[in-house]
């Protein structure tokens, strides 16, 4: 940020959490999709990178804007690395496990685009308990 | 494939096509053509579903809807009802939700449902790189709580009520130790982060810290504003470089958002973070070491009392917790030590992280309420062995800890009844073993760990472990001799009890452990001259017994030595005097053919072999 820093008060936290909370509720941000791709220390071990590759270039090759692509880290199985989340609007989250690019690149359009989960790829899905 | 408002997607696998799916595709692009919705809406024709017997079928995305046994009859129907006036035409549709069943929910697959997420709750889910995305999941929410609405006594009392107790491996209570340093009088107190992981096989903090990195901070601005702190340390290895670049930009961050520095949010309380990068010692993870280290000094443990709390870094009241400990405490903040005790069991509650990893089927970073048997982490979680074969062992604990056999599987985790069979809970590190893991060499592993990280101050740790070590490695080679298994559990007493810090006080608990439940291993090495999980080379010989080969060749395709042979579908045999013991063989055979024997059945299988030589010249 350039020049003077920025000082939060509790209202900008609260404000800034309730901005944000739209990537994880995918309607009030105007998107439709939203990618997550596990990138840990396992997962880029694994060829998360190549996976975040081909993704990105798929994007930008459809030329979708209402699709959100984004990192997180470890997701906890990592034998299963490279591991994707992919979340439509208003549906549970597909979890993709032993990914690498062309599997991403199918699920990118079968998926993200026709709306058709890839049940061969496909791990699990809906959300893990937390607390 | 453009953006289409729905799509159809209808199955042209052979069985549906011969059922007529290609008509239905005809009839329904002629339909939407007439309606003029082909621009709207999407065809897509699929390989076979697997679903023949209902077919032809078609699938209604985006809402998923399921039609079997269509009619080019029905497609009229279909397009005016459900993709016109989006009435789904239930007579047309599947009873039973096949394709919603075919991936499994997260709630149906034990890896995930026998999970409680707390320390982990933002495990693959915000991107680390991203306070806001922090701050979007009640992130600096406890920060902000703990320095404007309560007092450092309230805020002692409320993790000490929590029973959160030390997540890095020794169990001691987090909020004791927090009361113990607000106590003391100073106005300069160190608030520290132990990232210095090093147990082989753990990476629980690793994952922490580089999936969220903000939570690291948030724990250690609470600490600090308990025990009156202003400046804090973090202390990581720097074989952990993505750790440290997450960390570094989420200090970053916090510093230009006011989170960090001077008056945070408003409260008047400052406290600065830097990152302070090991090289990797394992002793660094003791306290009084890291605090050494941290100094500029040889990372070399010294002495408690005085304990750090009283006098730390720098002689100044200091308070080291570790990262999962941490990340404990903002949740603990938010809603409350009755919340965080209903998980978990009396003096060992919440969650617990563990990394686990070896002979099992999902490798993994876990979290799992206290007091959950080991049973349920290994066979549920972990869903049980590889290759199919049999559970020998779980380590836990590192080089601080031991090994916990079949029979004891049913024990709950928490730290007394872990303790009770001679392993620790320790940081996390979870290594399960198979039949194929030789017990003195899994021993002898973690003692020439420890010994290469003893840091050489004191005796008993230095040359105790060496000789330990020495005396391991002996009886894997074939050297050991009756007596060496009493010699070895003195020896770890005596370093048990005269070794100045945690490292030597535990490092003879992998001999301990294993001498205890595996005694027969040991003895079998040294008196039979046997490694019976064909580990240790001199100690093995590797035959094939006749009466199961079926002599289907795949041991000798694998044999690096082209040692093995036989005739097709004939018993085969090993050659021995070529044989370098790889095992390739053992692990090829899918009959349980190749055998494991003695060290000595060598000679003897080699005076045979001449000896039937001479008889056929």
């Amino acid at each position: 940020m350039p020049g003077e820093a920025r000082k939060l008060t509790v209202e900008d936290l609260k404000r800034i959490k309730e901005e944000h909370r739209a990537t994880f509720t995918l309607r009030e941000g105007g998107y439709r999709a939203k990618v997550t791709v596990n990138m840990g220390t396992c997962g880029i071990a694994a060829g998360a990178r190549e996976v975040m590759n081909a993704l990105v270039e798929e994007l930008s090759a459809s030329g979708a804007k209402d699709v959100i692509v984004t990192t997180a880290g470890c997701g906890g199985l990592c034998s299963r690395e490279p591991m994707a989340w992919v979340e439509i609007a208003g549906q549970p989250v597909v979890r993709y496990c032993d990914l690498n690019g062309q599997k991403i690149k199918r699920i990118f359009k079968e998926h993200i685009l026709d709306g058709r989960v890839v049940e061969e790829y496909a791990l699990a899905v809906g959300d893990e308990t937390s607390y | 494939m453009g953006n289409y408002r729905a799509n159809l997607v209808i199955c042209g696998g052979t069985g549906c096509i011969a059922g007529g799916g290609a008509k239905i595709r005809d009839a329904m692009q002629a339909e939407l053509a007439a309606r003029g919705l082909e621009k709207e809406i999407g065809i897509v024709m699929t390989g076979c579903n697997g679903f023949c017997a209902q077919g032809p079928i078609m699938t209604v995305y985006p809402d998923g809807t399921f039609y079997e046994k269509l009619t080019p009859a029905d497609v009229p129907l279909i397009v005016e009802e459900h993709l016109l006036k989006g009435r789904p035409v239930e007579k047309l549709m599947h009873k039973d939700p096949v394709l919603k069943r075919a991936v499994p929910a997260m709630h149906d697959i034990p890896f995930f449902n026998l999970q409680v997420l707390r320390a982990l709750r933002n495990k693959g889910l915000i991107d680390a790189e991203k306070i806001e995305e922090y701050i979007a999941r009640d992130g600096y929410m406890a920060a902000a709580k703990a320095l404007l609405q309560m007092t450092p006594e309230q805020i002692v009392s409320e993790v000490k009520a929590s029973g959160l107790r030390g997540r890095g491996g020794a169990g001691f209570p987090t909020g004791v130790k927090w009361e113990l340093c607000a106590r003391v009088q100073g106005d300069v107190k160190y608030i520290l982060c132990n990232g210095d992981e090093g147990d082989p096989g753990a990476f629980m903090d690793r994952s922490v810290m580089e999936a969220d990195p903000h939570v690291v901070l948030e724990g250690m601005i609470i600490a600090a504003r308990a025990i009156g702190a202003h400046k804090g340390y973090i202390y990581v290895r720097a074989e952990y470089p993505l750790a440290v670049s997450r960390l570094q930009m989420a200090i970053d961050q916090a510093n230009e958002y006011g989170l960090l520095g001077k008056n945070i949010l408003g409260s008047g309380f400052d406290l600065d973070i830097e990152i302070y990068q090991g090289a990797g010692a394992f002793v660094c993870g003791e306290e009084t070491a890291l605090m050494r280290s941290l100094e500029g000094k040889r990372g070399m443990p010294i002495p408690r009392p005085p304990f750090p709390a009283v006098q730390g870094l720098w002689k100044k009241p200091t308070v080291l917790n570790n990262v999962e400990t941490y990340a404990n405490i903002p949740p603990i903040i938010l809603n409350g030590a009755g919340w965080f005790r209903e998980l978990g069991i009396e003096k060992s509650a919440g969650t617990k992280v563990f990394a686990l990893t070896g002979a099992i089927n999902n490798i993994g970073l876990i979290e799992v309420p206290m007091g959950i048997p080991l049973r349920k982490i290994i066979y549920d979680i972990g869903g049980g062995i590889k290759k199919g074969r049999q559970f020998k062992a779980v380590q836990l604990g590192g080089p601080s800890g031991g090994c916990i056999p079949k029979e004891l599987l049913d024990t709950p985790v928490t730290y007394e009844d872990i303790t009770q069979t001679g392993a620790i809970v320790g940081s996390g590190g979870m290594v399960v073993m198979d039949e194929s893991n030789c017990m003195v060499s899994v021993a002898k592993f973690f003692l020439e760990f420890t010994t290469d990280e003893s840091c050489g101050k004191c005796p008993p740790c230095r040359i105790g472990t060496k000789i330990m070590h020495g005396k391991l490695k002996d009886i894997t080679e074939g050297l050991g001799k009756p007596g060496d298994i009493e010699l070895l559990q003195d020896l770890a007493q005596d370093i048990i009890n005269t070794s100045l810090c945690g490292l030597g006080q535990t490092a003879p608990n992998p001999v301990l452990s294993t001498i205890k439940y595996f005694r027969d291993e040991y003895e079998a090495h040294i008196n039979e001259g046997w490694c019976k999980a064909g580990v240790c080379r001199p100690l093995t010989t590797f035959y094939i017994d006749a009466s199961k080969c079926i002599g289907c060749g795949a041991c000798a395709r694998v044999c690096p030595q082209k040692t093995v042979s036989g005739e097709k579908k004939k018993p085969h045999s090993i050659d021995q005097s070529g044989c370098i013991k790889c095992r390739s063989c053992y692990e090829a055979c899918k009959f349980g053919a190749v055998k494991i024997g003695p060290g000595s059945l060598k000679q003897k299988l080699l005076e045979e072999a001449e000896a039937a030589k001479g008889v056929s010249e």
